[in-house]
């Protein structure tokens, strides 16, 4: 219980502060106390957590996440996690204080905070999940959540160069680690971590190891920035400096150390982990030790120097030896140290003085000597002095490399030298930091006068290089028990004898170190004056440049590439890939049809109905009339497209469907006009004589032949379909149960209101959305310049033409009106509906509009047909919910009838309600789209004076309201 | 009777399938139109042709399939001919804004190269 809390308070407990954090004011300047109480409490329970596992107990907590599947949400804390945690969180806290006094009052400060909080819960979750899957889960929440502090400044261009590198590498690398954990959780068959680290022999000797190993490996090394993926550390600089010295110290880059630690029990021990990690370590020691010294930017030097670092602890990890992975456990403490307080203390430099390049850089020991002194300490475990945490670390990696090879290789028997080498370089760029900064004569040519920083920004700095000096010497009686502990974790009974002391005498290790020590200075006296000549860029590695090589990789995929394979592959003619779409729909249906043929069937036909046939001659004739003519004489195709549409509804008629009828005969109506009012915006097209190249007509007979045979596959699967028996299906279902349990005799209606309530619900929901788009898009509808003008045939005299018709017109208002809610209320029984009674009444307001012009209409009528719609949508899914108040499923329908005396019988069931509101919602959408499109002569001319917008109804005010 | 309206099916298709590969907006909503014909009939027709049968229960019954129409078929199609509305109308608009924003009525928004 109590493990449960501790554990899920330091996971959960700063994504509720940056939670908090982020709903605070712009300018709220108390978010640094809460988020620094965030992080003090998160530390709080990692350390009572840590009393647990000081007394032989792993904390471990288990929730349900998706049982299905076998996953749980697991956290656990061994001793291992529980050194991260507390970096993580004790340095976080040390960076939120320093952060209160760096960052400026003109930044958004609980933004900052917010992420910054955020990535503490996300390197918790990712230290203390005790399932793979999860770990990767928090693995790419700091992926994004570092993207969103190093972009913090989003108005530099550097900063969000940085970020946009960093997330591209590491979260591609997290991609590959999911993958290479799924493969190792299949190798396990399970993700749990407490069996994936007891299965370390079953891994190593599985078939799949090595795909899992280097995948795993791919993840890290891009976290840790590791060569070759070493390049987006550097740019991630732009961040603000807490954020560098919070990411990279203690947290980011630490994660991919963290994931090679903690998964070393299983993955390591092998020849292949050994000859892919230790090179790489070995080539980022001593590539980032070199470019370090280089850098004039006192942070990018301190980039490098940590690429530099981490390089040593992958090394360190690479060599399968107990030993060397205490080392690499310590010297993770010591690196985290001593970097977040240099980092910190050339955030001061940059923060009091204005700049951070060293060669402006000189004598900063007059105007600031204590920050002098802590950076020259902090400086001094980098190189590893004596009687400073980072010569212990220093002192067993180079025990390590001198004994860590069972079976000495040539790359074994070069370790010493190569790290007598790091060490020398480490000690140069050491100095060069120190010395370039606070050394020299005092210069007045900085963008601000130095001084000391306020107290408390020096405090955190204080603290740190206070734990540097402790731990350098009285290393087992400070970190001691500490470090035990984490390599235990990791080891287990394995865990080997080793000896913290300062002093072990006079071997070859400390010889190691003296020769570090005074070549460092050596060089350093050597390349004084190269490196104070201002000259950018790294001597004999100009040409690498990964940044380079990163961009021209990412135009080559996002452009080229993607160029590339689009012309070969895709086409951006709405033309080419309707035709394509056509013709594979046409291969499918073969392809389907192949084995079955399509021969017709055995069943009786029925005798050709002459009637039918002379009528579909007709329909069929107007199809064809309407394809041919729907290029030059758009009306004529219209009045053909309706004539097929009668035709059709003819056929609905002829065949029983008298409520397809009645709903085909209206929507033919309401299309048509729709179509009719747009037509007017269409560009004129003069048919011209002779039709064209002979390409052109090639074309056309290619469509032609699609045509036919897309046409003839029509007949054919029809022909085959028809003349067979129609299985039984849930027809009779519905049949026997629409009186009986639905309460109508109409089944058609019965079932749409009632059975199948449920698709109705969405239909007319889609219905509204679209109407409301109509709207929408209309609002902001520009006519092309040669439509805007009126209509010749809207010019002159035309005015009285429709007077007759006008007057019928109007005088059958109300009989549409009454017919319509007829329609309405029988439609339970009878052909009829909220559909066919919502588009009848709409037609009516259609022909009022048609009769008396869109200004008459809304001067005697107001229509609201947002309202309409609205209150539909509500009857209908209220009526839906009702059901549930009843204890019944959604959309249960209720009947009964009512008498009505010589009115005759009423039928009330509930789903009549519904089609209420199914008819108030088709008229509200119906009529929305008919009067926006309507709206648009109105509101047409810009010249003109403008419409009347005040006499306008709502939606109508609104359309016109865009001139 | 089945192969009229088998032909009438293929018809309406086949004007609709050619009239989807013409270069001009309104040639392509009068396509879709002619295609929602023929796929409507085709729904429809998986109930057959059943000249006559009553649509509507004698209250009180239970019905049976021999004697009526079926009514899943009309629902369906149903459903299909008052989406179809809406698509049409949303394209139409959407046909109004192109040609507005382009100054033509090519489907691809400016005329071929």
């Amino acid at each position: 219980m109590q493990d449960a809390f501790y554990l899920l308070a330091a996971v959960l407990l700063p994504y509720a502060g940056a939670l908090i954090t982020a709903l605070l004011p712009a300018n709220a300047r108390t978010v640094a106390w809460l988020a620094g109480g965030t992080a003090l409490l998160t530390l709080l329970m990692v350390v009572l957590g840590y009393s647990d596992i000081a007394a032989g107990r792993i904390p471990r907590v288990a929730l349900p996440w998706a049982p299905e599947l076998g996953l749980s949400f697991t956290l656990r804390m061994d001793g291992f996690a529980a050194t991260f945690a507390v970096m993580a969180s004790g340095i976080g806290f040390l960076v939120v204080l320093y952060s209160r006094y760096y960052m400026s009052p003109d930044d958004p400060i609980p933004r900052f905070f917010s992420f910054l909080l955020a990535f503490m819960g996300s390197m918790m979750g990712l230290v203390l999940s005790a399932n793979l899957i999860q770990l990767v889960f928090f693995w790419e929440l700091t992926s994004l959540f570092s993207f969103l502090l190093i972009g913090y400044w989003q108005n530099l261009a550097a900063a969000r160069d940085g970020a946009r590198m960093a997330l591209t590498v590491t979260a591609g690398g997290g991609l590959a680690l999911f993958a290479g954990v799924l493969v190792l959780g299949h190798i396990v068959g399970s993700y749990e971590l407490d069996a994936v680290l007891a299965a370390g022999n079953l891994v190593r000797a599985h078939p799949l190891y090595l795909p899992a190993l280097v995948l795993i490996l791919l993840g890290a090394m891009t976290k840790s920035a590791q060569f070759p993926f070493h390049f987006w550390l550097p740019h991630a600089m732009a961040a603000p400096t807490p954020v560098s010295a919070y990411l990279h110290s203690a947290t980011l880059v630490k994660a991919g150390i963290f994931l090679l630690a903690r998964l070393w029990p299983v993955l390591a021990g092998t020849d292949a982990w050994f000859w892919i990690l230790c090179p790489v370590g070995l080539i980022t020691l001593l590539v980032g030790a070199y470019v370090a010294i280089f850098q004039h930017d006192m942070k990018a030097l301190l980039a490098y120097s940590t690429i530099s670092h981490l390089g040593l602890i992958t090394l360190l990890l690479s060599l399968n030896s107990d030993l060397a992975m205490v080392a690499a456990v310590f010297h993770i403490i010591n690196h985290a140290t001593f970097k977040a307080s240099l980092f910190m203390a050339a955030g001061i430099i940059d923060h009091e003085t204005g700049t951070r390049d060293i060669r402006r850089l000189s004598g900063l020991n007059q105007s600031m000597p204590f920050t002098a002194r802590l950076a020259l300490v902090a400086a001094g475990a980098m190189a590893g002095v004596p009687l400073l945490n980072g010569f212990i670390s220093k002192e067993m990696f180079f025990t390590e490399a001198l004994t860590a090879a069972t079976t000495p290789t040539l790359l074994h028997s070069i370790l010493p030298i190569a790290a007598t080498l790091a060490s020398i370089l480490a000690v140069t760029y050491s100095l060069r930091f120190i010395h370039g900064a606070f050394f020299g004569p005092e210069t007045d040519d900085l963008p601000k006068k130095p001084h000391e920083p306020p107290q408390f920004m020096r405090v955190p700095v204080e603290i740190l290089v206070f734990a540097c000096m402790v731990v350098g010497i009285l290393p087992s009686a400070t970190v001691g028990p500490l470090l035990d502990l984490a390599a235990r974790s990791i080891l287990g009974d394995a865990t080997p004898e080793y000896s913290l002391a300062v002093w072990h005498g006079f071997n070859l290790p400390l010889v190691m170190s003296l020769i570090a020590l005074a070549g460092g200075v050596a060089l350093y006296r050597l390349l004084y004056r190269h490196l104070n000549a201002g000259i950018d860029g790294t001597p004999l590695l100009e040409r690498l440049d990964g940044r380079r090589a990163f961009d021209q990789v990412m135009v080559f995929i996002s452009w080229r590439f993607a160029r590339a394979l689009e012309r070969l592959m895709a086409t951006d003619r709405l033309q080419m890939q309707l035709r394509l779409l056509v013709c594979i729909a046409f291969l499918a249906a073969t392809l389907a049809l192949l084995p079955h043929g399509l021969a017709p069937g055995g069943v009786q036909l029925t005798p050709v109905d002459p009637v039918v046939a002379l009528m579909w001659v007709v329909g069929g004739a107007c199809a064809i009339a309407a394809a041919y003519q729907a290029k030059y004489h758009r009306l004529a195709a219209l009045v053909m497209l309706g004539g097929a549409g009668l035709v059709t509804c003819l056929t609905f008629v002829w065949f029983s469907a008298p409520d397809l009828a009645l709903t085909q005969l209206l929507v033919e109506i309401v299309t048509t006009v729709l179509m009719l009012l747009g037509l007017r915006w269409m560009p004129k097209r003069i048919e011209s004589a002779g039709s064209g190249h002979i390409l052109a007509r090639l074309r056309r007979l290619r469509d032609l032949a699609i045509a036919a045979a897309a046409g003839l596959g029509l007949t054919a699967i029809s022909y085959a379909t028809m003349t067979r028996v129609s299985p039984d299906g849930i027809s009779r279902q519905f049949l026997e149960r629409a009186y009986t349990e639905g309460g109508g005799t109409n089944v058609v209606n019965v079932i749409l209101v009632d059975f199948r309530g449920f698709d109705t619900m969405g239909e007319i929901t889609v219905l509204g959305i679209v109407a409301l788009t109509v709207f929408a898009l209309l609002r902001r509808f520009r006519p092309a310049a040669e439509s805007v003008g009126m209509p010749e045939q809207q010019q002159g005299e035309a005015r009285d033409w429709l007077l007759i018709p006008a007057v019928t017109m109007r005088l059958i208002f109300p009989v549409i009106i009454a017919v319509s809610l007829y329609l309405l209320l029988r439609g339970h029984d009878q052909p009829g509906g909220g559909f066919i009674a919502g588009l009848m009444l709409a037609i009516g307001i259609l022909l009022q509009y048609m009769a008396g012009g869109t200004r008459w209409v809304e001067d005697h009528l107001r229509v609201l047909p947002l309202r309409w719609m609205g209150f539909g949508l509500l009857l209908a899914a209220g009526t839906g919910a009702a059901a549930i108040a009843f204890g019944k499923p959604f959309l249960t329908s209720y009947f009964a009838y009512a008498d009505l005396g010589p009115l005759g019988k009423l039928p009330l069931a509930s789903a009549v309600i519904f089609d209420l509101g199914v008819f108030a919602l088709v008229f509200g959408a119906t009529v929305l789209m008919l009067i926006a499109l309507a709206h648009q002569s109105v509101r047409r001319p810009r010249a003109a004076p403008p419409p009347p917008v005040a006499a306008l109804p709502e939606p109508a005010a609104a359309a016109a309201g865009e001139n | 009777m089945e192969l009229v309206l088998a032909l009438a099916i293929g018809i309406l298709g086949g004007s609709g399938v050619w009239l989807l590969m013409r270069p001009r907006t309104f040639q392509l909503i009068i396509g879709l139109s002619l295609l929602s014909y023929a796929v409507n009939l085709f729904i429809f027709s998986m109930g057959r042709f059943p000249v006559g049968a009553a649509p509507i229960l004698e209250p009180g019954g239970k019905g049976d399939p021999a004697s009526f129409a079926d009514p899943l078929p009309q629902s369906l199609v149903l459903t299909a001919i008052v989406i179809g509305f809406a698509t049409t109308a949303l394209f139409l608009v959407v046909m109004l804004a192109a040609r507005g924003f382009t100054g033509g009525d090519h489907v691809d928004g400016r005329p071929p190269r």
